[in-house]
């Protein structure tokens, strides 16, 4: 266990700890526990914004999805960013007006409707849920390689960190917290991508002289009869399987055996492309690459540059280059990049699972397609078109996002915080692009898991760097689920307990209930943050968006313009919104493989219910609504 | 009171404008977008052609759609202080 990691560690989160406490001081009162006593200034609450949104999800995942499909991890950042136009040009000066301290407040505004009131905290609870299992996943995917601890561990540890910034102080601590984060996450991202830039791109990367770089081989074969044959006398073969239109072989070379992807070239030439495998026998002992796992013996990380505008080896080097001259070195159709795709599958009664390489040109890396497929059928279209409604409706609906408008004095000063978290989204996620490309041809891509990525890439130009991303990064996690967690507490202490139930009198009761709403709420993160280990963070997340722009931005929007909006009908739209965006993502093909269940067999062929649950909710607004008109005496 | 705002401000006669100027510039930002997607579901292949600085259409458009997003930003501030500027009293200006 290295030590400069944990001493950076611990001094970050005693700094965040620290702020938490003297906080926690100036916070009587369910004004300043929620809402931050409406003073916080708007360029501090706009980095907030920033730090707050940016979480997991966009750092770990963006780039993570960058380095392993290229582009199409970037139209994440597009449809992240391009939600702030719903919120600044739509939603943000209303809401200021409107509410009091929570998303619930503002729909409630018109109402005061006990319907309204409960099921905007349920959705507030549910879209703060679904985004913390991500955030908590990505804690322990962080903590387990810098500090060695075990999945679960981690998980815990982010959950109590949380619980007393959150439960000492509410939302001031949360805001300098997510501004110090944010601050730091853009500050090292610009400091990696100049190391990038000055470190140029070539075919065969070895992190700056630390990790020898591995070439794989690729040998040709023939088939003879049903059986493919090596054509290297040295290689036999042992085993083949078809697997969903691929085939697999398992190689004797030289002293290893070893599984192999088979192509065919356009050419007609068969060909043997060298592979990992991890093969977990019957008996729980796990095989890596054709020996025992251990150690010394684990599977490599992977990803570089094929060709380089056509070059290889030492012409290929380019040496330092502007931020351009790297995207255009990706973006040529004469660059080739070594991707990797797994395939899993039963050998007996072994589970393999072999990681093989794939070889992609540069112009089809730096345009959507690889993996959503914009030149499939109607329904795979459909999926892009849903993911990008999504996106792009879902962050004006975030209740974490939504309550930090109030923090700020003025209907102005909430329209320049969001200013300024444009500003700052808008650059991070314009060097998610280079941190992925990056770690796409830096041999630094982890097969199991991509969301490493980013830290792995700093983690090639050296121990220091690797550490201040690993702190940055588990800051980025506390700031978001401190967030999460306020946003929730607030429904359930001030919306549910309060308002709904009136159950508390006196504004001491209503800090308190907050607390123990924020401790209790803390817990339920840490167990599903445990129960969700191995989930990918970005799909996660993909989830809290389609269920907020599904349940809560019809709401919203309609009540802001259209006067003709009941309490019914926002309370039927709530319903449907989650009921329809959950329900699909259920029995979705994505749902599906974590089912273990043939994706194919899955009653809908769309993975993003954003484009069936949003417009479904708003016409349920609208007819409700008009059904349930008062009528004028 | 239960509908208060957390922290109090006065009378705004430049809300409606603002309120219009918002509606203006999201369906406008909106077809820009929706331009991105479409041309990504009937040509995606129009998206690798090479327009600027080697960069492609991808890259170029991404970039943009996330400038655009500020630009239209700072010009709606801009406009909106002004409007804030000419019809509202003094105290009401950035509100309290």
């Amino acid at each position: 266990m290295q030590m400069l990691p944990i001493i950076l560690f611990v001094v970050f989160v005693g700094a965040v700890l620290g702020l938490s406490f003297y906080f926690a001081r100036r916070t009587q009162s369910a004004k300043g526990y929620f809402a931050a006593g409406g003073n916080i200034h708007w360029a501090v609450n706009g980095i907030a914004f920033a730090g707050d949104y940016l979480s997991a999800a966009s750092f770990l995942g963006i780039c993570g999805m960058i380095a392993v499909v290229g582009y199409d991890g970037f139209l994440y950042s597009i449809g992240y960013l391009a939600g702030w136009i719903v919120a600044l040009f739509v939603v943000a000066e209303p809401m200021k007006r409107m509410g009091k301290y929570t998303f619930a407040d503002a729909l409630d505004a018109k109402f005061n409707s006990k319907g309204i009131q409960l099921v905007a905290a349920i959705s507030t609870l549910v879209v703060s849920i679904l985004y913390l299992i991500p955030q908590m996943v990505g804690a322990g995917v962080l903590v387990t390689p810098l500090l060695g601890l075990p999945h679960h561990v981690g998980v815990m540890m982010v959950g109590a960190i949380v619980i007393t910034i959150v439960a000492t102080a509410g939302m001031a601590s949360t805001t300098y917290v997510q501004f110090l984060k944010g601050s730091l996450l853009i500050v090292f991202s610009i400091v990696l991508c100049i190391s990038l830039f000055n470190r140029g791109l070539t075919t065969e990367p070895d992190q700056g002289g630390r990790v020898p770089f591995y070439k794989y081989e690729t040998i040709k074969a023939e088939v003879v009869g049903d059986k493919i044959v090596p054509l290297d006398k040295m290689a036999k073969n042992l085993r083949q399987i078809e697997y969903r239109g691929k085939t697999f072989v398992k190689l004797q070379r030289k002293d290893t055996q070893n599984w192999w992807y088979k192509t065919v070239s356009e050419e007609g030439d068969v060909l043997l492309w060298e592979s990992q495998s991890e093969v977990k026998q019957s008996d729980k002992r796990i095989i890596i690459n054709g020996s025992p796992i251990s150690k010394d013996n684990q599977l490599r990380q992977v990803g570089n540059l094929e060709k380089i505008r056509g070059k290889t080896g030492e012409e290929a080097k380019t040496g330092r280059l502007s931020p351009f001259e790297f995207l255009a070195n990706f973006a040529n159709k004469d660059t080739v990049i070594r991707r990797w795709e797994n395939s899993s599958f039963e050998d007996g009664q072994d589970k393999v699972t072999v990681f093989y390489p794939i070889l992609t040109p540069g112009n089809k890396i730096m345009r959507p397609g690889l993996k959503f497929k914009v030149q499939g059928t109607p329904l795979e279209k459909l999926d892009f078109v849903s993911l990008m409604l999504a996106l792009f409706f879902g962050t004006a609906a975030l209740p974490h996002i939504l309550i930090r408008y109030y923090t700020v004095r003025t209907p102005a000063d909430a329209r320049k915080s969001t200013i300024v978290a444009i500003a700052a989204i808008g650059l991070f996620y314009v060097l998610t692009l280079f941190m992925g490309l990056g770690a796409m041809s830096s041999g630094v891509v982890n097969v199991t898991s991509s969301n490493m990525s980013a830290p792995l890439l700093a983690k090639s130009f050296g121990v220091f760097i690797f550490s201040a991303i690993s702190a940055i990064a588990f800051a980025t996690v506390l700031g978001t689920v401190s967030g999460l967690i306020v946003a929730a507490s607030g429904a359930v202490a001030h919306d549910l307990l309060d308002r709904f139930s009136g159950a508390l009198k006196s504004d001491k009761h209503k800090v308190l209930a907050g607390k123990i709403a924020a401790f209790s709420v803390g817990l339920i993160a840490i167990v599903l943050g445990i129960i969700f280990k191995g989930m990918n963070v970005s799909f996660l997340v993909g989830w809290a968006f389609a269920v907020a722009a599904s349940a809560n931005l019809p709401a919203i929007m309609m009540i802001l313009f259209w006067k003709k909006t009941t309490a019914a009908g926002v309370v039927a739209s709530i319903i449907v919104g989650i009921i329809s965006s959950l329900g699909l993502i259920l029995v979705s093909p994505s749902m599906y493989v974590r089912y273990g269940l043939d994706p194919a067999t899955a009653p809908i062929p769309f993975s993003n219910p954003g484009i069936v649950s949003i417009p479904l909710s708003f016409l349920t607004l609208y007819f409700v609504s008009l059904m349930t008109q008062k009528k004028k005496s | 009171m239960l509908h208060e705002p957390a922290a109090s401000s006065g009378p705004d006669n430049a809300s409606d404008y603002k309120t219009q100027l918002g509606i203006i510039m999201f369906i406008g930002y909106l077809l820009i977008y929706a331009g991105f997607v479409v041309i990504n579901i009937v040509n995606p292949v129009l998206m690798e052609k090479i327009v600027f600085c080697g960069l492609n259409l991808a890259v170029v458009y991404g970039f943009g759609l996330i400038i655009f997003a500020l630009l239209l930003a700072l010009v709606y501030n801009a406009m909106c202080n002004k409007r804030e500027f000419d019809y509202n009293e003094p105290e009401d200006k950035g509100g309290k």
